[in-house]
């Protein structure tokens, strides 16, 4: 690496410096606002993700290789940055009330959310193994302590503390298998290692092999695939709600632009094998994830189990492969941080002020009281059991026609059935809410300071319709910007 | 400039969401303007959108709204065309269905807040899913409204759910409309199969070179459209939901039973005119099932007391004629009829409904009479509608489309004398029930009872506003369409065929030529057979009714079969309903679902139970018991990359 840095390398992750830099200003401004309202630090948070986001939308087209080619800013890294801005900001907005009625106004949330987004953000454009890596442990560390931040509250420490153990752990395998395919390989550079797997020599040692089995690991716990997954339940239920809406959208996103990078820019060689593996994984992860999720009474949890499953259909586009699959990729992860975020975003409206509403049966008759909250939610489960003229139908419908269009005929099989079953638990809601008896109020009290939740579930629904009726848009641009990584160029 | 077509199905749905969603925040007064409010813009647009159609090369404007879905062999735009006829359909469906909801504000007026804006949201959404069906360029969008406007259909009749017979009349309708869209559904997978796209323009136009005529599987294609339609639009067999359909409020039955959805089989018929001629098998199934519906349901009008179960019986015999013109190829005729029909139809019923609300939700004839004193407005407008209905020549709507149906099915050469006939004699029917349905609510002596009669009242100008419109169009309404051996003498050419010209598949044949006189002679022996029947109903029922009861003494069996409908219902208890029930309870369901699949099921559920027992036992919140679970993950992906 040359030690005088050009003017490419810093254009090339500006959006990153200025997350991670206006995150470091979001720190001091609480240190010396002590005391005063840290809806201020929210309000600062969500100016810096739209600039950041008029930084991306800037570099759109361009192929930009900073700092000696360990990141870069192209298309794919843009489109997935984008998802993680658009996760972030929900975030702020369903958060500021939360936090508020737990008396909880400690400004380091939105900075910790800010760090977390710029490592998110560094995994999608980085392009070496450590720089991911980095990224990656950036996001982590900041997680473990979101996930912790009901202090009293013990299984909120609960849920970080097993976080972070067992993100420790999985860790371990990562870095593990980063070692062994540099042993290998002789470098950590995506587009070198891709170079030196052409050689036969390189390609048959079996430290490749012991590598991509780490990182395989490593990559299923993070993404909380099926049976790495045990670690969800408690850590999503303990964690504040609006961190597990976070938790279960953005940094599961992250990992796959993460994954995608690695196996098709680096590791395509060794397609065949991971095909393989991830096809008995996805099987398992949307099935288990399902299963999981069909007896729950608690919405919150419900929702966290589910989540399990719709990694799993993503999973399905990495089996698959090619442009359609990919670009399917990445039209889930928006697709499914709208409606996700959307969905939480009415369970913590719904319980503000003196009423938790967190069980199926609290939402008895609510599309009568709440006429236009029901009918979001409505949409929201709409699109999470995917129906057509919704989100999730057109992320679904992209994903499991390049499926088939690659043969893995059975794969989608599964696949559709779990759609099917996911149909009963997410419909299952719509059912309490317009067809049994109203048993509690209205949300009577509106206490001002709801406007960003507001914010938060028309943006969300408005977004859910607009992919539903229109995915041409995201569509095309999902396709463009994955057709680079499949080439390797 | 033809981007705001979009809009034109937009409107009444934003008219939804607003009543549905926002309304119970704002009150009465909101959905007042509202529910109304868009559909006058939507009908404020459809003039634009037509006078522009007018104007535009072929007389067609199309928006390419956006591309639904692009997969392999399946592209689905979302386009919306306004052509002649469906521009002739936007303009009734806006128009008339504006007036109604005018009306509606008025007749709905003492419902509590609750059901005023559900109903209202309904009205709405019935609106935007009858304008998507006949705007949509392809079989997917027409389906989309087809299914839609049954579901608001379904929701209107049952409008007054905490009620049984309305509760079982829209589970009556809905279930029956099922059979009709099965074969709407298998038929438009045939055409996919063969014609590899969806697009009506497409379709039309290669149909010849992809079908052969007369051939089976054109045939097969046809009827199970014309299935379809015989479903929606209520003729036999599948005719017997729409009577009970008059459960729903008087509005409802105006808008959707008479003069809109009901005709949406014919639309669906007259759309794919280019597909149907080449089936002569199906026309004259088309031409028989409506005559003889046309035939049937009127002799079933001629003994009912309800009022709107007269005009039910009537709307089922009147889409039959519409059915019967289709039937000979006269596709123009019937669509000059399912336009005066619209006017006329929704006055009557709008009318009765004026009625039914000053009497207080009385709809038996035998307690009415000489309302004419107390509702001057109501009474005379009736009085207009029963006119155009009964035909009264040279200057009611009906009598110049419904003479136009008689000439074709005489004159067509698909025709016959011996549809002439029915349909003349079914003319005769219904000047004679219309009539009566006159003179036993308007004329003669009150039977009305004391307390009631003490409240009789005109109705408030939100429902006698719309009443007179439609009293005005139910007259002029003919005039585009007037013979060419009545006008061309006077120098008045036929406005509407000037504008189908050349817009409808023809039937091959060779057109029989037919003196004027005949024309004339046919025209004028019905006419005044229609007015003998007018007046005789008129004397018989407003002055002599005991001579009426004398009558109905004489006929007694006659009377009692058709006063019980032809016992069809019964018949479809015990032939179709019973044996099906029986069926699935006893078998399918004791059998089949409670042994066989509940123990598939529960088998499964106990097993994913008990999975889910040994899920939840790893998962126990043991960190170390998760670690293993990582390790043993590891092992099955190691396990795979070395095989």
């Amino acid at each position: 690496m040359s030690p005088g840095f050009t003017q490419t390398d810093f254009l090339s992750i500006m959006p990153e410096m200025l997350i991670f830099g206006m995150g470091l200003v979001v720190l001091l401004f609480d240190l010396f606002g002590q005391g005063r309202s840290t809806r201020n630090l929210a309000y600062l948070t969500l100016l810096t993700l739209g600039a950041a986001g008029y930084l991306d939308v800037m570099l759109l087209g361009q192929f930009l290789p900073g700092f000696g080619g360990s990141v870069i800013a192209d298309d794919f890294s843009i489109a997935f940055e984008l998802v993680f801005l658009v996760v972030c900001a929900l975030t702020v907005l369903i958060s500021i009330r939360y936090l508020e009625d737990r008396g909880l106004n400690h400004g380091e949330y939105y900075a910790l959310l800010l760090f977390a987004t710029g490592g998110m953000m560094v995994m999608a454009s980085g392009r070496d193994l450590l720089m991911i890596f980095i990224g990656l442990e950036i996001l982590s560390i900041s997680s473990y302590i979101l996930c912790g931040f009901l202090q009293q509250d013990r299984r909120s420490n609960e849920s970080a503390l097993k976080y972070f153990l067992l993100g420790a752990f999985a860790t371990g395998f990562l870095l593990y298998g980063i070692m062994l395919i540099y042993g290998a390989t002789g470098s950590i550079a995506l587009q070198d290692i891709r170079a030196a797997l052409a050689d036969p020599a390189t390609f048959q040692n079996p430290y490749i092999w012991m590598g991509l089995g780490m990182l395989l690991v490593g990559w299923s716990f993070k993404i909380a695939l099926v049976p790495f997954h045990m670690w969800t339940p408690d850590v999503y239920e303990g964690a504040p709600t609006a961190v597990t809406a976070f938790l279960s959208t953005g940094p599961k996103a992250a990992c796959f632009a993460a994954l995608v990078r690695i196996l098709f820019e680096a590791l395509a060689a060794t397609r065949a094998e991971w095909q393989q593996v991830f096809w008995v994984l996805a099987a398992l992860t949307m099935t288990v994830g399902n299963v999981l999720a069909l007896h729950q009474d608690n919405i919150k949890r419900m929702l966290a189990y589910s989540s399990i499953s719709h990694a799993g259909y993503i999973l399905v586009a990495l089996v698959a492969g090619g442009e359609e699959a990919l670009a399917g990729v990445i039209f889930y992860a928006l697709a499914y941080t709208l409606m996700n975020t959307g969905a939480f975003a009415v369970l913590i409206l719904s319980s503000a002020g003196d009423r938790e509403r967190v069980n199926f049966s609290d939402y008895a008759g609510f599309g009568y009281l709440e006429p236009a909250l029901g009918a979001a939610m409505f949409v929201f489960m709409l699109s999470l059991a995917g129906i057509p003229l919704t989100a999730g139908f057109a992320g679904k419908f992209q994903i499991f026609k390049a499926v088939v269009g690659q043969g893995y005929i059975w794969l989608a099989v599964i696949g559709v059935l779990n759609s099917v079953v996911s149909i009963y638990y997410y419909l299952r809601i719509s059912v309490v809410m317009y067809m049994q008896p109203a048993t509690g109020d209205s949300i009577s009290t509106r206490p001002p300071g709801s406007v960003p939740l507001y914010v938060a579930i028309v943006g969300s629904l408005a977004g859910v319709l607009y992919l539903g009726i229109f995915p041409g848009g995201w569509l095309e641009m999902s396709l463009h910007s994955v057709s680079r990584i499949i080439t390797g160029g | 400039m033809n981007e705001y077509l979009w809009l034109i199905p937009a409107l009444p749905l934003l008219g939804f969401v607003l009543n549905g969603l926002v309304a119970p925040r704002f009150g009465k007064g909101f959905v007042k303007v509202v529910g109304p409010g868009v559909v006058g813009l939507s009908f404020a647009l459809s003039i634009a959108a037509f006078c522009e159609m007018l104007q535009a090369p072929g007389q067609s404007i199309t928006q390419h709204a956006f591309t639904w879905l692009e997969s392999g062999g399946l592209y689905v735009p979302i386009a919306f065309v306004v052509d002649r006829l469906s521009g002739l359909y936007i303009l009734i469906v806006t128009g008339v269905g504006f007036l109604i909801h005018i009306y509606s504000v008025g007749y709905m007026g003492d419902d509590d807040e609750y059901a005023f804006w559900r109903f209202f949201a309904y009205l709405n959404l019935f609106l935007f899913f009858m304008l998507l069906l006949v705007l949509g360029s392809s079989f997917l969008l027409l389906f989309v409204g087809w299914e839609g406007v049954g579901l608001c259909s379904y929701l209107l009749i049952g409008y007054y759910f905490d009620k049984d017979s309305a509760a079982t009349a829209a589970k009556k309708a809905f279930v029956v409309n099922r059979i009709g869209d099965f074969g709407f559904i298998v038929a438009t997978l045939l055409i996919f199969m063969n014609f590899g796209t969806l697009e009506f323009a497409e379709v039309n136009a290669r149909a010849p070179g992809v079908l052969a005529a007369g051939g089976g599987l054109v045939t097969a294609i046809t009827l199970l459209l014309f299935l379809g339609a015989t479903g929606k639009s209520a003729q036999i067999p599948l005719y017997v939901w729409l009577p009970d359909a008059m459960e729903g409020p008087t509005p409802v039955s105006a808008l959707i039973h008479a003069a809109t959805m009901v005709t949406a089989g014919l639309y669906l018929v007259a759309r794919m005119s280019g597909l149907f001629v080449l089936a002569p098998t199906t026309m004259a199934v088309v031409a028989i099932i409506g005559a003889a519906t046309a035939f049937f349901a009127a002799t079933i009008g001629m003994a009912q007391y309800d009022i709107k179960r007269v005009l039910a019986y009537s709307t089922v015999s009147q889409l039959g004629y519409m059915f019967m013109a289709m039937g000979v190829g006269a596709f123009m005729a019937g669509i000059f009829h399912v336009m005066t029909h619209a006017f006329f139809k929704a006055l009557l019923f709008l009318g009765s409904g004026s009625v039914i609300h000053a009497m207080h939700h009385e709809q038996d004839m035998r307690r009415m009479g000489g309302l004419l004193k107390h509702m001057p407005i109501t009474g005379y407008t009736y009085i207009i509608g029963a006119l155009a209905i009964g035909g009264v020549p040279l200057f009611t709507a009906g009598f110049f489309s419904k003479d136009e149906i008689l000439w074709q099915s005489f004159a067509s050469p698909a025709g016959h004398p011996l549809l002439w006939a029915v349909g003349a004699v079914t003319a005769l029917m219904t000047a004679f029930y219309m009539f009566r349905t006159v003179a036993l609510t308007f004329f003669g002596e009150s039977r009305v009872d004391k307390h009631t009669a003490e409240h009789l009242h005109e109705s408030p100008w939100t429902m006698t506003l719309p009443l007179s419109v439609l009293a005005v169009l139910s007259i002029v309404g003919g005039w585009i369409g007037i013979p060419h051996v009545l006008g061309h003498g006077v120098g008045i050419g036929n406005a509407l065929e000037h504008y189908f010209e050349g817009f409808f598949a023809k039937v091959p044949a060779e057109v029989a030529h037919h003196e004027a006189s005949t024309e004339l002679l046919l025209m004028g022996l019905t006419s005044v057979l229609a007015l003998g029947c007018m007046y005789g109903a008129y004397v018989l029922f407003s002055r002599n009714l005991a001579r009426a009861e004398a009558l109905k003494k004489a006929l007694s069996p006659l009377q009692k079969l058709l006063e019980k409908k032809y016992f069809i219902d019964e018949l479809y208890e015990w032939v179709v309903i019973k044996p099906v029930y029986y069926t699935s309870k006893l078998l399918l369901w004791r059998l089949v679902d409670v042994r066989i699949i509940d123990g598939m099921v529960n088998g499964v559920g106990n097993g994913v139970r008990h999975v889910g027992g040994a899920l939840r036992i790893i998962h126990n919140g043991v960190i170390e018991n998760y670690a293993v679970g990582i390790a043993v993950g590891a092992a099955l992906i190691f396990y795979f990359l070395v095989y």
